[in-house]
């Protein structure tokens, strides 16, 4: 992996004669997990898409670079809500499928160790239906890192999983990605206080940085401060700040 | 093995039901033939049947296999293509608005008295089905996969072969089950137009002949066939189900 570049979005973005931001500029940090909360349908979710190059259905007009000056293509990777985990295929074959999808040759045993990593090694040749949401889940991050990208979007990764699991998965998550520079998308102020070194809120006003608790992420979900942190999030949120 | 004793007992049935309107209506054995005498004429023209049955399911295989090839490549086609897409679908679309039933005198006289003329009946009858129904499922792949392909660098041949067909095979399959159901419809009809052999033509010949025993004796082995194959085609179909 080369070192992780930060990533800078700014612009405005319209689907039809709506405007959907403007005069939004977003620094994603090299090397740290930058958190992006906000409700539903504020576009914030259209961010992480736009600076993955995918279709949004909104018109952007704006600049999207890498803080290296690299081209942001071919360094990425991507995690969604939905695991997209194919149901056709094994874990290991869903872990390996980038390799695939390019016609280069998988290297299985880094795939395998990726899976023993986040401790399925009994299940690479079970198919998704076999696996809980959260193997799933797991299956998907090995996925990502078997990508092995500077860059990692994350869209909600977490949020249909139960709060265990989800604990669980914040947890691995944050090991395993560390030194990456990380994106992650989220309607959780739980999650936002607890994951990010930036944390950006997004409403329909705009995007405002807010405050982040003073112990480094990943943080413990009943440290104080991070719950006061979770407590304000939420307040900005809803307008109450 | 209780589905099959299942069908058993609806066999049972429906004899039981034959009979009893035979006994019933008193009708002429030249009208409504009793199970008996439908069982002995099929015991006695068993050869004949046979062979008649070996020619109406060539024609029927032959046809699904390459009205399903087809289907397949003009769906693959018309996903890829959206100049395909632009020219061909409109010309499905009228094309189906032709009866195929109508077309068989014309196949007759070009492709002759043959097998051939038969198969492409089948081959007519079951493209658009199993067109229409890969085609939809070509175009609906979810989006998260597309994206994730598109993001992890997948050329459009790659997300085509590994993605799409795929995520498609639930579509295919279904298309294919109506492929089995009107395959036979479409070699029967061709053997009525004009046949020397297969089922379709042993029965019309049966009924000149008024053996209308034989007649009911073919279109039971017919209807046998056709349930056979239709299980067939179902069972691969929910394979590919499970698969996707």
């Amino acid at each position: 992996m080369t070192s992780a570049p930060g990533v800078t979005l700014s612009g405005k973005a319209d689907i039809g004669a709506r405007s959907l931001f403007s005069g939004l500029r977003l620094d994603v940090a090299p090397g740290d997990w930058t958190c992006l909360l906000g409700a539903s349908g504020v576009g914030k979710s259209t961010v992480l898409r736009l600076i993955a190059g995918l279709e949004t259905g909104a018109v952007f007009s704006g600049g999207i670079a890498a803080s290296d000056g690299v081209a942001i293509e071919n360094r990425i990777a991507y995690m969604a809500q939905s695991d997209l985990l194919f149901p056709w295929a094994t874990a290991l074959d869903n872990v390996t499928l980038g390799a695939r999808l390019r016609g280069e040759k998988p290297d299985e045993d880094r795939a395998m160790a990726l899976i023993n990593r986040v401790g399925l090694s009994d299940h690479a040749q079970k198919k998704p239906s076999a696996l809980s949401g959260g193997e799933r889940q797991r299956i998907a991050l090995a996925r990502t890192l078997m990508e092995d990208r500077p860059l990692i979007l994350l869209d909600e990764p977490f949020s249909a999983l139960d709060a265990r699991t989800r604990a669980e998965m914040q947890e691995l998550a944050a090991e395993l990605l560390a030194g990456r520079t990380v994106l992650l998308v989220t309607h959780d102020p739980a999650e936002a206080a607890r994951m990010g070194h930036r944390i950006y809120v997004m409403t329909s006003a705009g995007l405002e940085e807010a405050d982040t608790p003073p112990a480094p992420p990943i943080r413990d979900f009943d440290d104080p401060e991070t719950l006061q942190a979770q407590g304000r999030l939420h307040r900005r949120l809803l307008g109450r700040a | 093995m209780k589905g099959w004793r299942n069908i058993g007992l609806a066999a049972l049935l429906g004899i039981a039901i034959w009979q009893i309107v035979v006994w019933a209506t008193g009708l002429p054995h030249f009208i409504l033939p009793s199970p008996m005498r439908v069982a002995t004429a099929m015991w006695k023209s068993r050869v004949i049947i046979a062979e008649h049955s070996l020619v109406t399911l060539s024609e029927v295989l032959i046809g699904i296999a390459i009205g399903a090839f087809l289907g397949m490549a003009t769906a693959i086609q018309l996903a890829i293509s959206p100049s395909a897409r632009a020219v061909v679908r409109p010309i499905l679309v009228f094309s189906q608005a032709v009866p195929v039933f109508a077309l068989a005198p014309i196949l007759t006289l070009w492709l002759g008295y043959g097998l051939w003329s038969k198969v492409a009946m089948a081959v007519l009858i079951i493209y658009f089905p199993v067109t229409s129904a890969f085609f939809d499922g070509l175009m609906r792949t979810p989006q998260g996969f597309l994206d994730q392909a598109r993001i992890m660098g997948a050329s459009s041949v790659s997300t085509m072969l590994r993605i799409r067909i795929p995520a498609a095979l639930p579509s295919l399959g279904s298309g294919l089950r109506l492929a089995a159901v009107y395959a036979p419809i479409g070699a029967v009809i061709g053997e009525w137009v004009g046949a020397s052999q297969g089922l379709g033509y042993l029965m019309l010949l049966a009924n000149g002949r008024a053996k209308i025993d034989l007649m009911f004796a073919a279109l039971i082995v017919l209807a046998i066939m056709a349930v056979i194959l239709h299980t067939i085609v179902d069972r691969l179909a929910s394979k590919m189900d499970q698969d996707a």
